[in-house]
């Protein structure tokens, strides 16, 4: 070898190393103290969290002579958020002894044994009943032990600019009953207000899982009799494949992108499709119907970066009808997050308590305001100062009702890159319905670990 | 013995926190291990790489690295770095000083917001189509219809500085008294190019394509702010997917075992320029 073989080999193995490795601190325990991680946001002017925590953190410390609350945040988007605190609960010197988890992720954390299940201290806590049946199961394990409480909720349904369908003619408040009223809809805005994208719909994997939620299962979750998950089979315990409302549901994207209803199938598949549409397409009156989350107006709030106030007059609201107006002959999702406590934590006694103090009425009630969140307590939700907080709560709040949760079992992150798939491969028209059902259906067996069931 | 005593200290740090981690990795990559969703991880052989090597979307990850290393490494940030250092030799202080500062700019820029500026460049409503329409040629979404194009010039955009400089330098080296010579024996400029200054810096190159490649390799953020692999993985380079196997599949045994692999290729072109660099002509 040459003098210089052997740097270049080192920096061969260093330019290797640098993609390989990452790497987690440590600390340390005492009994008097319990340390809580949440996340921090990415933008630096956005503090909700740590105000509301700084404030609990007062209050606990106060109640509790003797006790100390340490606050961990960590600051990173929700993806880098979940391996991180994955890495930490990994070991009894980097858990925290309170986290807050989103219930996408609880399932499969509940299954790696990261959790604790919370149930000794639900049965002795009065205020669980006020929390609604549905966000209850949100933190459930498969065990049926509950491992979280969940600190509020989202909803979905359909926003429509109401100058645009006046101009198509259609008369408001609008509220379509079925899949094809929506469709109809969407048609006579691209007949009669030309410029304008009728219906936006999230699809594929660029758009990750706001592709899959407000998109995809906002659709298969209105297939069938409301009830039965479409997804998951929950008595056999198997995902659930070839069935007639999966490829409905494609089908209802296939026909939105081919008759050019949705946005331009290029813009679609951007990955910052998001933010566009609610920071720039949606206040320039250039969406007619936009299928979205409870949570736009955070970033239309006075100092949010898009300020527009006047968003509650230009746009109404509908929700998303059922495949063919059966009942309930509305159907929502949700997610939200929830408090848990880790296995391996040192101090769970004084980590639930500390869920009290944040979970009372006042409390809970204060937090959902602050970040534009949806009740799970029936108390907060009958407030009149939580409804009249900001337009638009009440009737996020009251879809609540009739939503579904995820199945968030282990598998379903990959299940939900295979439903993005499916749906980029119908939108671009590089499949049939029918060939991308049938893939997903293989890519499930997989992802799934062949717990699948054949359901028509 | 006692001389090779102040090298300790580096030496356990390089073995603690390089070859550590790389050992570990190694392991990983032949287990189950997922980052959530399992009680307990197992040893499973070398059942990973034959996951690879039967997964479609692997295969189109190695054809997409290697058509992207292949375009803006090799083809692009080479060939051009080469060329802007040659012009600049040839020109005036203040252009070769403008010309360096706008070049160097685009090179210490972070990945991230460089993968932004070129982001609003190419989008259906960046300057690049602004400037098609101006001309009145038709305009398209050039990072829907030709991603991986897209994605290799915003690679030779960033990082032919660095290019750039290695060949400015290893030019400067060339004694003014040989092209003379050969100017004066009536060898035209193409000759000059082939005949002397190519010859003479053939170890620059050899070092500048190997450095560059294994950079190219495993670029990240660009690509994944510009197009995040897709549109239907049409950019879907093996960091990108390792990534996707990793963390948002949570699959860490397999995303290693995929880097293990990402390692093999970089491992391959090295030896490639590193024999290159061997050869006496």
């Amino acid at each position: 070898m040459r003098p210089t073989a052997p740097l270049l080999t080192a920096t061969v193995l260093l330019l290797a190393a640098g993609t390989l490795t990452a790497c987690g601190g440590g600390s340390g325990g005492d009994a008097n103290t319990v340390k809580v991680s949440y996340k921090q946001s990415t933008d630096n002017m956005s503090k909700v969290p740590d105000t509301y925590l700084t404030a609990m953190k007062k209050q606990f410390e106060k109640a509790n002579p003797g006790k100390k609350v340490e606050l961990v945040p960590i600051k990173a988007p929700d993806a880098e958020y979940y391996t991180k605190l994955q890495q930490m609960l990994r070991s009894p010197r980097t858990a925290p002894d309170l986290v807050y988890e989103d219930t996408f992720l609880v399932n499969s954390d509940i299954t790696s044994g990261y959790l604790r299940p919370l149930d000794p201290y639900l049965d002795k806590w009065a205020d669980w009943d006020q929390f609604i049946d549905t966000a209850k199961t949100a933190a459930k394990g498969q065990d049926g032990k509950t491992y979280g409480v969940p600190d509020g909720t989202d909803t979905r349904g359909l926003w429509y600019d109401k100058a645009v369908l006046k101009k198509a003619g259609i008369a408001t408040p609008w509220q379509p009953k079925n899949w094809n009223e929506l469709l109809d809809a969407a048609r006579t805005i691209k007949k009669k207000v030309p410029g304008v994208i009728p219906l936006n719909l999230y699809t594929g994997k660029a758009g990750g899982e706001q592709s899959t939620m407000q998109g995809f299962e906002m659709l298969l979750y209105g297939t069938g009799d409301g009830t039965a998950d479409p997804l998951y089979d929950t008595s056999s315990r198997k995902w659930i494949a070839g069935s007639k409302a999966f490829r409905d549901s494609l089908s209802f994207v296939e026909t939105v992108y081919k008759e050019k209803l949705g946005p331009d199938v290029s813009d679609a598949l951007d990955p910052n499709i998001g933010t566009t549409v609610r920071g720039e397409l949606l206040p320039k009156g250039k969406v007619g119907i936009d299928l979205d989350g409870s949570w736009l107006p955070q970033d239309w709030i006075k100092g949010a970066g898009h300020e527009w106030p006047e968003w509650s007059r230009k746009l109404g609201l509908a929700h998303m009808p059922t495949q063919n107006g059966q009942a309930p002959g509305k159907v929502s999702m949700s997610g939200g997050w929830t408090w848990a406590v880790p296995a391996k934590a040192a101090n769970p006694d004084l980590a639930f308590d500390f869920i009290r103090t944040m979970q009372t009425k006042e409390n809970s009630r204060r937090w959902y305001i602050a970040n534009s969140g949806i009740a799970v307590r029936k108390d907060v939700a009958a407030d009149p100062a939580y409804v009249k907080a900001q337009p638009g709560i009440k009737f996020f709040t009251d879809l609540v009702s009739s939503t579904h949760y995820r199945p968030a079992y282990p598998a379903y992150p990959k299940v939900s890159t295979a439903i993005q798939e499916a749906m980029e491969s119908v939108t671009t028209g590089d499949a049939s319905v029918d060939k991308a059902a049938s893939t997903y259906d293989d890519q499930l067996k997989t992802a799934a670990d062949g717990k699948v069931v054949t359901r028509p | 013995m006692l001389r090779a005593l102040p090298l300790a200290p580096a030496t356990i740090v390089m073995a603690l926190f390089l070859a550590g981690p790389i050992a570990y990795c190694v392991y990983i990559a032949f287990t189950d291990l997922q980052l959530t969703g399992q009680a307990s991880s197992s040893f499973v052989g070398f059942d990973n790489f034959r996951t690879a090597f039967h997964d479609a979307a692997f295969l189109n990850a190695v054809k997409l690295t290697l058509v992207f290393t292949f375009l803006s490494s090799i083809v692009g940030q080479n060939t051009l770095g080469l060329a802007l250092a040659a012009l600049m030799k040839r020109a005036s202080k203040p252009v070769r000083t403008v010309t360096g500062a706008v070049v160097v700019t685009a090179w210490v820029l972070p990945e991230v917001v460089a993968g932004f500026l070129l982001y609003a460049f190419f989008r259906r409503e960046g300057t690049l189509n602004a400037i098609l329409d101006w001309l009145g040629l038709p305009s398209q979404n050039w990072l829907f219809t030709l991603p991986i194009l897209a994605v290799s010039f915003a690679n030779v955009w960033r990082g032919t500085a660095f290019s750039m400089l290695v060949y400015s330098a290893a030019l400067d080296e060339i004694p003014a008294e040989i092209t003379e010579a050969a100017e004066v024996d009536g060898a035209n400029a193409w000759q000059r190019l082939w005949h002397v200054t190519l010859p003479m810096i053939r170890r620059s190159i050899g070092t500048n394509l190997m450095l560059n490649t294994l950079q190219t390799l495993s670029v990240f953020g660009l690509i994944w702010v510009m197009t995040r692999g897709g549109p239907s993985n049409h950019s879907q380079t093996l960091p990108l997917f390792m990534y996707e196997q990793a963390f948002q599949k949570s699959m860490i045994g397999y995303g290693t075992a995929v880097a293990l692999l990402l390692l093999v290729v970089g491992s391959l072109f090295s030896v490639v320029y590193m024999r290159l660099l061997r050869s006496e002509p």
